[in-house]
C-alpha cells in the first residue's frame, strides 16, 4: 500500500471547524489509486464529514481488510491510528478492538471483494453483534487490484472489460443487512458527495453498525459500456428514494408541521436525521418497508439510494455485554485482579 | 499379597447415563481421605449411547501418569465386555452387574469376577428410567466403597456437599450408595487385596483440570477480552473464565461486567478479534484445538509482523483433520512454532500439569506484551480436560502486569519522533503507542512490507531492518520463557527429553529406570525458543531419548532444526495413539533400545 506524503501547506483563509482544525488536518498520504477512481471521492467525502463533525482525530481509528478499498484509510486522518489487516477480515479486528476501547470512533473501509466474498461471514456477523463503527463498502463490481474479475456484487448480464457477460446473482449487502438485522442501512454513490456527507455523518453519529454501501465505479476495469457499476449506468439509475439531513448536536430540531413525510430520528449523541422520502408508502424507520421499496425499485431497474433503514434505539455490542461506560483497556488491574485471599478460598471448591 | 493405595482401577460405562458423577464422587472420596489420586476420563466424541470410561489411579507416591495396570475393571457396559476383560491385568478383578446372566465374553482365566445386581436393585428401590439408570451409578460407587475400603463418612459428607439443597435428591443417593455397598459386604471379599488406607498427603493439594486452571490464570493476569470459537477439548476454558468473570468481574452495584467475551463466527475471526483487542491495549486470548489454529495461520503470521500480543491457548487433541477430538496428543508442536506462512516463529509454553498452566498462562500474558507477539500455551485434552492432583494455587499480591514498552502521552511528549518500529533498546522490541493516545503517536499497522517507520516499503534493505529486528526479538524470547526442568543425578549417560503432559509419566519411568540401577538424567521442556542449557543437556550426554506424543518425532526435529544438534543421535519416543502416556511405554522403550532391541 503505497502513500505519499502531501505537503503540509495550508491556506491562510481555510475555515476551521468546532476543535479549531482546517479540512486539511482530516487528509491523509497521497493516493496511489487511478486517476478518476470512485474511492477517492469517498475518501474526500469522509474527510469533509470528519471535519464538519469536528471529530477528534487521534479518537479515532481507520480500519481495513485488503483492496484498493482497504488502501484508501492511509489517504485520511493521517493524525488518526490506523490499521490495515488481512483481507476479509476488517470485521473481527474491528469487533475486538472495540471491545478493548469502545471509547474511539472506528472507521472501517471495505469493498465488495473484502465484504462480499472473502469476508461476507465477518461481516454478516459484525452486524449481528451491532459493532458501534462505520462499515462502507466501496463498491465497483470488480477485483482492481488483481486486474478486473467479477466481484460478488457484479450484475448478472453485467459485462468484463473484454466483454464476457457476468451470470451468477449478485450479493446485494444492502438487502443482506437489512435481512439480519442491521441498525442502519445506506446506500450512495461516490460521484453524489451532496448525498454521501451526510450520510456518513449520519452513520458516525449512529450507536452501532453503520453499512453504507457506496457505488464507487472503477475507471480502469469497470467504467465501460456493458457494466452496471459504471458512472454512466449509475448517474442514470440512480434513484435518491430518501434523502438525509445530518442535524447537529447544537441546531434546534424543528420540524415544520406541513412537511408530514419528514421523520426525524433522534440519534445516540444527541443528533438527529431527517428522513425525507420520495414514495408516501415508504417508511425509512421501517425495515419491512425499506425491504420491500428497494426490491421494487430493483424491479424497476433502479438503484435505491440513501439513508434506507435506521433504528433509533439501536443497541450494540457493548450494551449487550453490559460493559463499563468506559474503556475496559482503562479499568485499573486492581479491578481485574480478584487478589490472593480470593484466590486461596476458591481453592477450598477443588478439594 | 496386600496392596494399599497403589492400585488402579477402571469404570467402563455407557456415555450420556450420568456416571460422571459417580466417578467425580470416587476420586474426590479418595483425595479426601488423604491418598493422592488421579482420573483419566476416556470419553467418546459423542452426547449419549457410546461407551466411555474412567481410569483412576491411586499412588501413594503420588505419581500421576495414566496406570500401566488396571487391578480392577468395573463393567457396567455390556457393548464392551469383551475388550473390558482384556484390560484387567493377570490375578485382578472384573465387577459386572449380575441383574443378568452372566455373558461368555467376561468368562477368563486368572482373573475374578465378581457379579452385584445393580440393574434388578435400582430397579426394586427407584421409580422411573431416568433415576434408575443415574443411581445404578451411584450404587457401583457404593459398591467400590465396600471393595476398595473408601471411608463412607468422606462419601456421605460429599453427598450432603453436591445435593444438601435437593434433599429428595440426596436420599435417593443415600440409598443408591447402600445398596452396592450392603450387596458388596454380604456376598463379595471386601476388601480387595489392593485397597485404600486413609493417609494425610493431600491436604494441600486440590484436583483441577488444567482448562480450569487456564481460565484462572486469564482471569489473575488482567485478560479482559476473550473470543472463541466452540472446540473440544478447548470449550470448558472459555466456560470457566466466564464462571470467573460472573463470580469476580461483575459490579454488585451497577451490574458492570469487567469483560467481555466474544463467542466468534469462527476461529478466524476468534483470532482477529483477540488481535484487534490486543492492538487496542486489552489483554486478550483466545482458546481452540488443532483445527483452530489451523484457521487462524494468517491472522498468527499478520500479529507477529505487525508486533501485537496476543495469547493462544492450544488444547491439543488428536490430528490430523477432524482426527479424535476426544483423545490426547502433542502433535501442534511445529505448527505453533512456525504458524502462517513466510518466516514466522513463535513463542510456545508447555505446562505439564494443571497447576503449571495456572502460572503458565499468566507468564503467557506478561510474555505477549513484553514481546509484542503470539505466545501460545500449549497443552492437552489430557491436562486440559482431566482432574488432576496438583498443589493449591496461590497468588502473590505484589504482583503487577508487565505491559512491556507501551508510549503513553506524556512520553511521547519527551520524544522529538515516534518510529513504531524503531528498535532502539536493541532486544529486538520497539516501543508501541496504543489508539487513542494522539500527538505523534499515531501510525498505521500494515501486513503489507513495512518499515521501521511503519510505512509502506517495497525496498530490500528497509524490509530486511524489519524482519531481521524479529530475529532479534525472537532471540531475546530465548533468554525470558521459562528455563526447562532438569531432574539430574552423578555421571548419568543417558538424558530423557520429554514435555508436557508427559512429565507425569517421564518422571514415574526415570524412577523406575533407576531402582534398575540406570543412571538417568530428564529435562522438561517448558518452553519455545530453546535457550543455550538445553542444547548443553543434549551434547553433554551419551545417549538422548526424546519423548513426546506424535508420530513424527516435532520436538525432535524442533531441536534439531533451531539448535543444530543431530537429529538422527536423538532417539524417538513416540507414543500416538491418543491416551495419555503411562511409564510402562517409556521404561519399555528405553530398556528395548539399551538391550539393542529396536524400540
Amino acid at each position: 500500500m503505497t502513500s505519499i506524503a502531501k505537503p503540509p501547506v495550508r491556506h491562510p483563509s481555510l475555515r476551521t471547524n468546532a476543535l479549531g482544525l482546517t479540512i486539511r488536518d482530516y487528509e491523509g498520504g497521497m493516493s496511489t489509486l487511478c486517476a478518476g477512481c470512485g474511492h477517492d471521492s469517498v475518501t474526500a467525502a469522509l474527510v469533509q464529514a470528519a471535519w464538519e463533525l469536528a471529530l477528534p482525530p487521534h479518537r479515532a481509528a481507520k480500519m481495513s481488510g485488503i483492496g484498493c478499498s482497504s488502501k484508501t484509510t492511509a489517504y485520511f486522518m493521517k493524525q488518526s491510528h490506523g490499521f490495515n489487516s488481512v483481507h476479509g477480515r476488517m470485521p473481527s479486528v474491528t469487533t475486538g478492538a472495540a471491545a478493548a476501547n469502545r471509547e474511539l470512533t472506528y472507521i472501517g473501509i471495505s469493498g465488495d471483494g473484502d465484504s462480499l466474498s472473502i469476508g461476507l461471514g465477518q461481516m454478516a456477523h459484525a452486524i449481528r453483534r451491532n459493532v458501534n463503527m462505520l462499515y462502507v463498502i466501496d463498491n465497483n463490481g470488480v477485483y482492481g487490484l488483481t486486474k478486473g474479475q467479477f466481484s460478488a456484487s457484479a450484475d448478472i448480464g453485467s459485462k468484463s472489460k473484454r466483454g464476457e457477460p457476468n451470470e451468477q446473482p449478485p450479493i446485494d449487502p444492502v438487502l443482506m443487512a437489512l435481512a439480519i438485522g442491521a441498525t442502519f442501512v445506506a446506500r450512495s454513490f461516490s460521484g453524489d458527495k451532496k448525498q454521501l456527507v451526510p450520510i456518513l455523518k449520519a452513520g458516525l453519529s449512529h450507536h452501532g453498525l453503520a453499512l453504507i454501501d457506496v457505488i464507487s465505479p472503477c475507471v480502469t476495469f469497470n467504467d465501460h459500456d456493458g457494466s452496471t457499476k459504471s458512472y454512466r449506468y449509475t448517474r442514470e439509475h440512480d434513484l435518491e428514494v430518501v434523502q438525509a439531513d445530518y442535524v447537529p448536536i447544537v441546531a434546534e430540531i424543528t420540524l415544520p408541521d406541513s412537511e408530514s413525510e419528514v421523520r426525524t430520528v433522534q440519534m445516540h449523541d444527541g443528533s438527529a436525521i431527517r428522513l425525507r422520502t420520495t414514495a408516501p408508502d415508504y417508511d425509512p424507520t421501517d425495515r419491512a418497508s425499506a425491504v420491500a421499496h428497494i426490491r421494487a425499485c430493483q424491479v424497476r431497474g433502479e438503484i435505491a439510494t440513501g439513508l434506507l433503514f435506521v433504528d433509533g434505539e439501536s443497541h450494540d455490542m457493548h450494551d449487550r455485554l453490559k460493559t463499563p461506560e468506559s474503556a475496559l483497556v482503562d479499568l485499573p488491574f486492581s479491578q481485574l485482579c480478584p487478589g490472593a485471599k480470593a484466590l486461596d478460598s476458591l481453592m477450598n471448591r477443588y478439594r | 499379597m496386600n496392596r494399599v493405595n497403589d492400585f488402579a482401577f477402571k469404570i467402563g460405562t455407557v456415555n450420556g447415563t450420568g456416571s460422571a458423577s459417580a466417578n467425580g464422587l470416587l476420586m474426590r472420596s479418595i483425595f479426601r481421605m488423604g491418598i493422592p489420586v488421579t482420573g483419566k476420563n476416556i470419553f467418546p466424541s459423542n452426547i449419549q449411547g457410546l461407551p466411555t470410561w474412567y481410569e483412576i489411579r491411586v499412588s501413594k507416591d503420588g505419581y500421576a501418569a495414566r496406570p500401566s495396570d488396571i487391578d480392577l475393571v468395573v463393567a457396567m457396559n455390556p457393548a464392551t465386555y469383551a475388550e473390558d476383560v482384556a484390560t484387567v491385568r493377570a490375578g485382578g478383578y472384573l465387577l459386572y452387574d449380575s441383574s443378568w446372566p452372566m455373558p461368555k465374553e467376561l468368562l477368563r482365566e486368572g482373573i475374578t469376577i465378581l457379579g452385584i445386581p445393580f440393574g434388578r436393585m435400582c430397579v426394586e428401590s427407584f421409580e422411573g428410567d431416568r433415576e434408575r439408570t443415574l443411581l445404578r451409578n451411584i450404587a457401583y460407587a457404593g459398591a467400590l466403597t465396600a471393595l476398595l475400603g473408601i471411608d463412607m463418612a468422606v462419601v456421605e459428607t460429599l453427598l450432603e456437599e453436591t445435593y444438601g439443597k435437593k434433599p429428595k435428591l440426596l436420599a435417593a443417593n443415600h440409598t443408591a450408595i447402600r445398596l452396592g455397598h450392603d450387596y458388596a459386604r454380604e456376598h463379595l471379599p471386601c476388601p480387595l487385596p489392593f485397597h485404600l488406607e486413609p493417609m494425610n498427603a493431600t491436604s494441600d493439594s486440590i484436583l483441577m483440570d488444567g482448562n480450569t486452571a487456564c481460565a484462572l490464570g486469564a482471569i489473575y493476569a488482567g485478560a479482559t477480552v476473550g473470543a472463541w470459537y466452540p472446540i473440544t477439548p478447548a470449550t470448558s476454558l472459555m466456560e470457566a473464565f466466564g464462571a470467573f468473570c460472573e463470580k469476580y468481574r461483575v459490579d454488585k452495584e451497577t451490574g458492570e461486567r469487567r469483560f467481555a467475551i466474544l463467542q466468534a463466527e469462527d476461529e478466524l475471526a476468534a483470532a482477529g478479534i483477540v488481535i484487534g483487542a490486543g492492538w487496542a491495549g486489552a489483554r486478550a486470548f483466545t482458546n481452540t484445538s488443532g483445527p483452530g489454529i489451523s484457521l487462524m495461520q494468517e491472522f498468527i503470521g499478520l500479529a507477529y509482523y505487525t508486533d501485537i500480543p496476543a495469547v493462544f491457548f492450544d488444547i491439543q487433541r488428536c490430528g490430523p483433520a477432524t482426527g479424535m477430538p476426544t483423545r490426547t496428543q502433542q502433535a501442534d508442536i511445529l505448527s505453533l512454532a512456525y504458524a502462517s506462512h513466510g518466516d514466522t516463529k513463535h513463542p510456545i509454553l508447555f505446562p505439564a500439569n494443571p497447576g503449571e498452566a495456572f502460572e503458565l498462562a499468566v507468564a503467557a500474558f506478561d510474555l505477549a506484551d513484553r514481546l509484542q507477539t503470539p505466545i501460545f500455551v500449549a497443552t492437552d485434552l489430557d491436562i486440559g480436560m482431566n482432574d488432576w492432583m496438583v498443589k493449591r494455587l496461590s497468588w502473590n499480591d505484589a504482583y503487577r502486569p508487565d505491559r512491556g514498552k507501551v508510549l503513553d502521552a506524556d512520553a511521547l511528549d519527551r520524544i522529538k519522533k515516534f518510529s513504531r518500529y524503531d528498535d532502539v533498546d536493541g532486544d529486538g522490541i520497539a516501543a508501541r503507542t496504543l489508539p487513542g493516545v494522539g500527538g505523534k503517536g499515531a501510525y498505521f499497522v500494515r501486513g503489507s512490507g513495512h518499515d521501521k517507520h511503519a510505512g509502506y516499503t517495497e525496498n530490500s534493505a528497509a524490509y530486511k531492518e524489519v524482519v531481521d529486528r524479529l530475529l532479534r526479538k525472537f532471540a531475546h524470547a530465548a533468554t525470558i520463557v521459562p528455563k526447562p526442568v532438569f531432574t539430574l543425578q552423578d555421571d548419568a549417560e543417558i538424558g530423557l527429553i520429554t514435555i508436557g503432559g508427559c512429565d507425569a509419566a517421564v518422571r514415574e519411568a526415570a524412577d523406575r529406570l533407576r531402582k534398575h540401577d540406570l543412571a538417568v538424567d530428564v529435562m522438561r521442556i517448558r518452553a519455545f525458543p530453546f535457550g543455550e542449557e538445553v542444547r548443553e543437556f543434549i551434547e553433554s550426554h551419551e545417549r538422548v531419548f526424546v519423548i513426546e506424543q506424535n508420530r513424527d518425532g516435532q520436538l525432535r526435529s524442533l531441536l534439531a532444526i533451531e539448535l543444530g544438534v543431530p537429529r538422527d543421535e536423538m532417539i524417538p519416543i513416540l507414543d500416538y495413539g491418543g491416551m495419555p502416556l503411562t511409564a510402562k511405554v517409556v521404561v519399555d522403550a528405553v530398556s528395548s533400545h539399551l538391550a539393542g532391541v529396536p524400540a
